[in-house]
């Protein structure tokens, strides 16, 4: 059976070139053998520190700059081969949300204008029933219909990424490319927004591709998580299997190092030391060895590849010696917390019968 | 044990220190924007002594900010004015201190730290030199003793190879490099307060995690007053003694970390620690406080809060609550507090 989106070996190489000759003088290996797949109505979240490649990924897997080599498939057809013209139109299934919709929405277009043009240019709508079927994006995303007449900066960040939202889904899009989509937001917007993007992937069956660096937030979303180091993933696991166990040392100090919102665990110091290294000159071995507390000789030789361990990938050579784990049981919400939330929710409901 | 001016629990703890270290007493701080009149602090008040850290949470646009630009007198005037209050560093009023007075407290004993270093730090300076101008400013030092200190300084943040990185310029180093160099800055003349405005929001996670560490190893060496503004409730539980809850411009809950997380009073704040999604929970669907925060041009009579709060009534619509202390050191702005009245 073959997966909606499969990406198979995707590597993004960027040359730096030097001098009237530009011969290259570097390469910034952006992204290594990308391997994934996302199923419909499912979440693969890539993971990984600023600077890891994983926007990178996103981007040259929806064509969006060319790729070094490898393949991307939806619903079985090729993407990355596709002339201009039938790049367009595949353009209409794969879509992406951006961290800053303020500087991904046109400022000179209001709100109406913004999702008609999609709309119009796949054909979707027609001039007669177009502002209709604005008004039917923008009640799925949460907006109110005097919204269509507005323009980006007179909304808030919550608004504006709703508006980014509504955009991307203009075209019923099979993919949706989601960037950092609620880092910008406040706390209390950003859970709206997370609501939201799970909403419609219920009623629509979206597959999202999510690149993130807030793996509490990753938590909640993904189905399946890939942590990506300097270019190359360096674990693929379902959700759960990956926070409850990590087999990889980077991931466990990713799960570590979040500061947990109570202040009865005793947070451990920092799990590891050092900055990512230079990805123009990325170290011999594992990329990771210099910061692992577990790297040994072998590791500063040999590159581990990624292999199967426990319905998951790993690419470290001593994944099976990891007995740390990261977190088992998922605390529930502790009672005290509920039953005042629920005290609110029910006044809301109240309040909203009335 | 109620008193009238609130003090917080270290203050309580210690007794006999009559004057907090810093207090900051109804302070307001309004803008005048293009003919408005936008009030981005309101009576907000706290006190913070020695080796203790106070948190400052809220959303953008709540005030955390300019409460602490204001305690270094950084807020630019005009647009921005004083309009009330006091700031109060052992007894002596800031906002009255003349300006050359107020120079020599800057970076002297009142250390800074920002979200964004590299708009911080000079780009056309090595990051040397940035330390030695403030020693030799400070602490009066010699080239060379300023040169030596420099160093050790960057050391002491756990710089890798400190001399060569004290030759460096500001855009040679890593975004978690440059935090550390800011921090050294910070420390270089031994200050009594150290503010810190979101140091780790704009850094990696195992990154954020080493910054962390280090502002607490050098609380702990010296004994400075912390105040760490941030967003992030995690950040909070895992370094704060206090905790301070800002909301539009007004502080709703105020108290000790362990006591806001075990018995979050304010709609808010309960509302807002339920919204983050837990890296140890799965806790099915978010909840969400609907709605946003008001504009801060927006003249709110009553509670500003009221428009998002389900338990809201008509005395929260016209009156504004006042800050009112429920237990020890516990203190919420809330007419329906305490909440399990409403519970029950």
């Amino acid at each position: 059976m073959t997966a909606m989106l499969e990406v198979r070996g995707l590597t993004k190489h960027f040359y730096m070139r030097r001098g009237i000759l530009r011969r290259i003088a570097g390469t910034v290996q952006a992204a290594n053998d990308i391997n994934f797949d996302v199923n419909e109505g499912e979440t693969l979240a890539i993971v990984g520190e600023s600077g890891c490649g994983k926007s990178t990924i996103g981007r040259t897997l929806l064509g969006l700059t060319p790729a070094t080599a490898g393949t991307v498939s939806l619903d079985g057809e090729q993407v990355l081969t596709l002339d201009k013209t039938a790049m367009r139109s595949m353009r209409r299934k794969m879509q992406i949300i951006f961290q800053d919709p303020y500087g991904s929405l046109n400022p000179r277009m209001t709100v109406a204008e913004t999702l008609a043009e999609p709309l119009l240019l796949h054909d979707l709508a027609t001039p007669a029933d177009v502002s209709q079927k604005v008004a039917e994006l923008l009640d799925i995303c949460g907006l109110q219909p005097w919204h269509a007449g507005r323009y980006p900066h007179e909304f808030s960040g919550g608004q504006r990424q709703r508006v980014g939202i509504a955009r991307a889904l203009a075209t019923r899009p099979r993919v949706i490319v989601c960037d950092e989509p609620v880092s910008a937001l406040d706390v209390s917007v950003q859970a709206q927004i997370i609501n939201l993007l799970e909403d419609l992937q219920r009623q629509f069956g979206i597959g999202y591709v999510f690149i993130s660096h807030d793996l509490a937030v990753v938590r909640h979303v993904a189905t399946r998580v890939a942590v990506v180091y300097l270019g190359r993933i360096v674990e693929e696991a379902p959700t759960a299997a990956l926070y409850a166990q990590p087999r990889h040392p980077y991931t466990l100090s990713l799960i570590k190092a979040a500061p947990r919102p109570d202040p009865s665990v005793e947070q451990i110091s920092a799990p590891v030391q050092g900055d990512l290294p230079s990805a123009l000159n990325p170290p011999s071995g594992c990329a990771f060895h210099p910061r692992c507390p577990m790297a040994q000789d072998r590791c500063r030789k040999e590159r581990p590849e990624l292999r199967p361990l426990d319905g998951g990938k790993v690419a470290c050579h001593f994944a099976e010696q990891i007995q740390e784990g990261g977190f088992g049981e998922p605390t529930p919400v502790p009672p005290m917390l509920q039953r005042r939330l629920d005290v609110l929710e029910r006044a809301r409901a109240q309040s909203g019968a009335e | 044990m109620t008193t009238a001016t609130l003090p917080t629990s270290a203050a309580e703890a210690r007794g006999k220190q009559s004057v907090p270290f810093l207090e900051v007493q109804d302070l307001e701080v309004e803008f005048h924007v293009s003919g408005t009149v936008q009030r981005a602090v309101q009576g907000v008040s706290f006190t913070l002594d020695r080796g203790r850290t106070l948190g400052v949470v809220g959303e953008s646009g709540c005030g955390k900010s300019v409460t602490s630009l204001s305690i270094m007198r950084l807020v630019p005037q005009p647009p921005g004015r004083y309009a009330g209050g006091r700031i109060l560093l052992e007894g002596k009023d800031l906002l009255q201190v003349p300006e050359a007075e107020m120079r020599a407290l800057r970076g002297g004993r009142i250390g800074m730290i920002f979200q964004e270093p590299m708009t911080s730090l000079n780009p056309v300076y090595t990051c040397g030199a940035q330390i030695r101008e403030s020693l030799s400013v400070h602490s009066g030092l010699s080239r060379a003793a300023a040169r030596d200190r420099a160093v050790e300084l960057l050391d002491l943040v756990g710089l890798p190879s400190p001399k060569q990185r004290a030759d460096d310029y500001p855009h040679q180093l890593s975004g978690g490099q440059r935090q550390r160099v800011m921090i050294a800055l910070a420390l270089a003349n031994d200050p009594d307060l150290l503010i810190a405005d979101e140091p780790t929001t704009a850094l990696d996670v195992t990154i954020q995690a080493q910054i962390l560490d280090l502002m607490g190893d050098l609380r702990e060496r010296t004994g400075a007053a912390v105040m760490l503004v941030t967003h992030d409730l995690g950040v909070v539980a895992q370094t704060c003694d206090d905790v301070v809850v800002m909301y539009a411009g007004r502080v709703v809950e105020r108290a000790p970390t362990k006591s806001l997380f075990a018995d979050p009073q304010h709609p808010y704040t309960i509302g807002l620690m339920a919204a983050v999604p837990r890296i140890d929970a799965a806790i099915g669907r978010l909840a969400t406080i609907p709605g946003a925060v008001p504009p801060p041009w927006k003249r709110i009579t009553g509670c500003r809060f009221a428009s998002r709060c389900p338990l809201a009534t008509e005395q929260c619509r016209t009156e504004d609550p006042p800050l009112r202390e429920l237990s020890p050191g516990h203190g919420v702005a809330c007419w329906r507090a305490p909440i399990e009245t409403v519970m029950s």
